[in-house]
């Protein structure tokens, strides 16, 4: 959620101090060294976060990958016992829940990507034109994106609930046989709780967007329609194009989104009766009563291994960039 | 100790810190220090392995954070210490923290006594050490208990571990004013149920209600059926994982379970279980197979006055005789062994005068010791206790009885998927029961 300030955060102060170098550098010839405190400060300033880092993604991710080895119930450390690959074994053979779960994440990506997004950009497009109350549009279809998933688990319920839900009341099948069950049927429940994550997806990619729009210069459209292009083309051959860095930033957004789908079905049902996700299966295994470190340390490294391929892609492609 | 470690490390004083405070922060920290061992002598517990030692006090671990059972347990605590002077500190923790972190509490200085619930889920953690058996105090209060409660009392060595304080069951709950309009009676038997199903449905209503959202409710059905086919031991044996579920007496319960399914709520997988008593309360279904809990959703009195409920009838072999009933009751951890005054407790606990105490306040459940104040209970509470009272074996429900990761991860959605169709993989749940009860 936070990868876009994060990103422009650390941009800025590496870009300033490389224009700032050969600025202050003195004459050519006399090395300046850094003083005793210069580098305590320069030790401390790389230091905590690299220690930060470590405790707290390093050593985790280690021990996880570690753990996932072992069969262990979480009570004494003498408790751990090496497990080889059963854990493995366990997750991608006897495991019922894994196989719907990585396609119930390819479906979550598959809607975000064909659906959500182009979805936000449509409504930043329609916000971006002048119309009366722009401002209160941006605010209603971001305040989604302010509340929690779990928030937003809840407030659909209300729209979903089967017989006193405002759905089946709109449809007219409020109380009748014919009512849907929204939550219930596992055909269904998938396809709502992918709406209720549209609902908020679609309101994030807007105001990205909506920044990455007021960034495009704005000759470059007057210049087209000199050139007699029309609103389309406008938009396709040259406005769309010119927002390369937000497009890889929300394509990333986008993908680690639907890795990180969870709180919509966990607060549905656990995850459970057709909204099996990788995610609530970590969270089923690792945490609470049906606690067994070993398994549910597998399916953390297995969603960490697939989160990064498109981590990968996105480092590549940002380091390629700097070189220039 | 914390006293210790706030002591800066000599020879690198800091600006601010001179050395008047310097000895001033080492002296606290020596009489801190110095303090422990009397602390430590106040408790009154010695070291481990010694025998109980007279004591006048004990400390008491509750996870009972609720407002009327927390109330309900100072009226025991009180009621105790008026009876024998002995000082009860009491440390309440959340209900479900107290139920998430209870290995590292046992494992870390517990208190002597503390609340918790019969079956493995106190069998393990005797299994595993963390427990003072409590024999000595079964001989004082063993004839206030039925057999039943004091099976589900034994540790997995044949040692009492566990003070019973109340419980309730399991049952089909229905409105008295439905069966009277349409002239229905107590199915005793399997088939008599059926057929009650039948004419139900063709009288318009859902025969037996049913939900299943939150995956845990449907656990009672499967263990009805379970314990009326293969008997209580063989629950016992499954929920312990001595019996492989890949085997015809596990298959045989979802075949028979099959015969319900269509009387069953259609509907279930998207309900809570309040939803369905919703439904039950506004006659819209003829019974509920559910926990005696289901009546705490029914706020109008004339509603909780035309509730009633039978036993789950008899299919296969042991009629009637056990009865679902999760107990909730008192422990004593391994330190609190050496406490002779935490054991005076539990004896207290395992009391009609214990428990009367705790009923006093909290009517909602029923006192599990003989010669426990009855007057006070409602025809239906005094029909509940009866039932309990009455059971050869009682289940502890079976996430109480099995492994909580066989329970919660395998169990709940091999259930729902049973409920979608009708199907169940014996052989699967078998290959994970392995895996998860081979990391205990």
């Amino acid at each position: 959620m936070s990868t876009p300030t994060e990103l422009s955060e650390s941009a800025t102060p590496g870009s300033r101090a490389g224009q700032r170098t050969p600025a202050r550098r003195p004459k050519p010839g006399r090395v300046r060294r850094l003083s005793k405190r210069d580098k305590v400060v320069l030790g401390i300033m790389v230091g905590i976060p690299t220690l930060v880092q470590l405790a707290f993604v390093w050593i985790p991710t280690l021990l996880s990958v570690l753990l996932s080895f072992t069969r262990w119930n979480g009570l004494a450390l003498s408790d751990i016992r090496a497990a080889g690959v059963a854990n493995y074994s366990y997750v991608f053979t006897d495991n019922p829940a894994f196989w719907p779960a990585v396609q119930h994440n390819i479906l979550w990506l598959l809607f975000l990507a064909v659906i959500a997004t182009p979805l936000g950009l449509l409504l930043a497009v329609l916000l971006d034109q002048q119309i009366r109350g722009s401002k209160i549009y941006q605010s209603v279809f971001f305040i989604p994106v302010m509340l929690s998933l779990a928030l937003v688990g809840i407030i659909w319920q209300l729209f979903y609930q089967k017989d006193n839900g405002l759905l089946n009341f709109l449809l007219g099948t409020a109380g009748t046989p014919q009512a849907v069950d929204w939550f219930g049927n596992s055909s269904v429940n998938i396809w709502a709780a992918l709406v209720a994550a549209t609902w908020r997806h679609a309101g994030y990619v807007m105001i990205l967007y909506l920044a990455g729009l007021k960034g495009v210069d704005a000759s470059l459209k007057e210049a087209a329609s000199l050139d007699g292009a029309n609103a389309r083309q406008t938009f396709f051959r040259i406005v769309f194009p010119a927002m390369a860095p937000i497009n890889i930033v929300i394509v990333v957004i986008t993908i680690i989104e639907s890795l990180r789908a969870f709180d919509v079905v966990w607060v549905i049902n656990k995850g459970t009766n057709g909204l099996e996700l990788i995610s609530a299966l970590v969270i089923t295994y690792l945490i609470g009563e049906g606690q067994s470190i070993g398994i549910g340390s597998a399916f953390a490294v297995i969603l960490l291994v697939i989160s990064l391929v498109p981590i990968t892609i996105y480092l590549s492609r940002t380091f390629r960039k700097e070189k220039f | 100790m914390s006293l210790n470690e706030n002591r800066p490390p000599a020879g690198n004083v800091r600006p601010g810190l001179d050395r008047r405070t310097l000895l001033k922060t080492l002296g606290v920290g020596a009489v801190g220090a110095a303090g422990i061992p009397l602390l430590a002598a106040c408790t009154g517990g010695s070291g481990p392995g010694a025998t109980p030692s007279a004591s006048t006090s004990l400390t008491f671990g509750s996870g009972s954070s609720d407002d009327v059972p927390k109330a309900a347990y100072k009226a025991v605590t009180d009621a105790f210490t008026a009876k024998t002077k002995i000082k009860v500190t009491t440390n309440v923790v959340p209900h479900n923290d107290f139920q998430n972190k209870i290995s590292t509490y046992l494992q870390g200085s517990p208190d002597d006594a503390f609340t918790w619930f019969a079956g493995y889920r106190m069998q393990y953690y005797a299994g595993k050490g963390l427990l003072a058996p409590i024999d000595d105090v079964w001989q004082k209060v063993g004839a206030n208990y039925s057999d039943a409660m004091k099976k589900a009392s034994t540790g997995p060595d044949g040692k009492m571990y566990f003070v019973p304080n109340y419980n309730y069951p399991w049952g089909f709950f229905y409105r008295k004013s439905v069966w009277a309009d349409k002239g229905y009676t107590v199915p005793t038997t399997f088939d008599a149920l059926k057929t009650l199903c039948a004419k139900m449905k063709s009288d318009g209503l859902i025969p037996i209600e049913f939900a299943d959202k939150d995956g845990w409710p449907a656990m009672g059905t499967f263990d009805y059926i379970n314990m009326r086919l293969n008997g209580y031991q063989f629950h016992m044996d499954l929920t312990a994982h001595k019996e492989s579920w890949d085997q015809k007496k596990v298959s045989d319960v979802f075949d028979t379970w099959k015969a319900l399914l269509p009387y069953q709520n259609p509907a279930a997988l998207g309900m809570t279980w309040q939803d369905a008593a919703i439904n039950m309360g506004k006659k819209k279904s003829g019974m509920y197979l559910l926990g005696s809990f289901v009546t705490q959703q029914y706020t109008d009195k004339t509603i909780l006055d035309d509730i009633d409920f039978f036993a789950f009838p008899e299919i296969a072999m042991e009629g009637q005789d056990a009865v679902e009933a999760p107990i909730d009751g008192l422990l004593l951890s391994k330190k609190g062994g050496n406490n002779q005054a935490a054991r005076d407790f539990l004896a207290f606990m395992g009391t009609p005068e214990g428990q009367d105490a705790y009923a006093k306040v909290d009517p909602s459940n029923i006192a599990t010791a003989k010669g426990a104040d009855t007057s006070t209970f409602s025809p239906l509470t005094k029909k509940c206790a009866e039932t309990i009272a009455n059971a050869k074996s009682i289940s502890q429900f079976f996430d109480r009885d099995a492994l909580p990761a066989m329970a919660n991860n395998v169990m709940i959605p091999a259930l729902q998927g049973f409920i979608k169709d009708g199907t169940v993989d014996v052989k699967n749940l078998e290959s994970q029961a392995k895996a998860l009860y081979a990391a205990q």
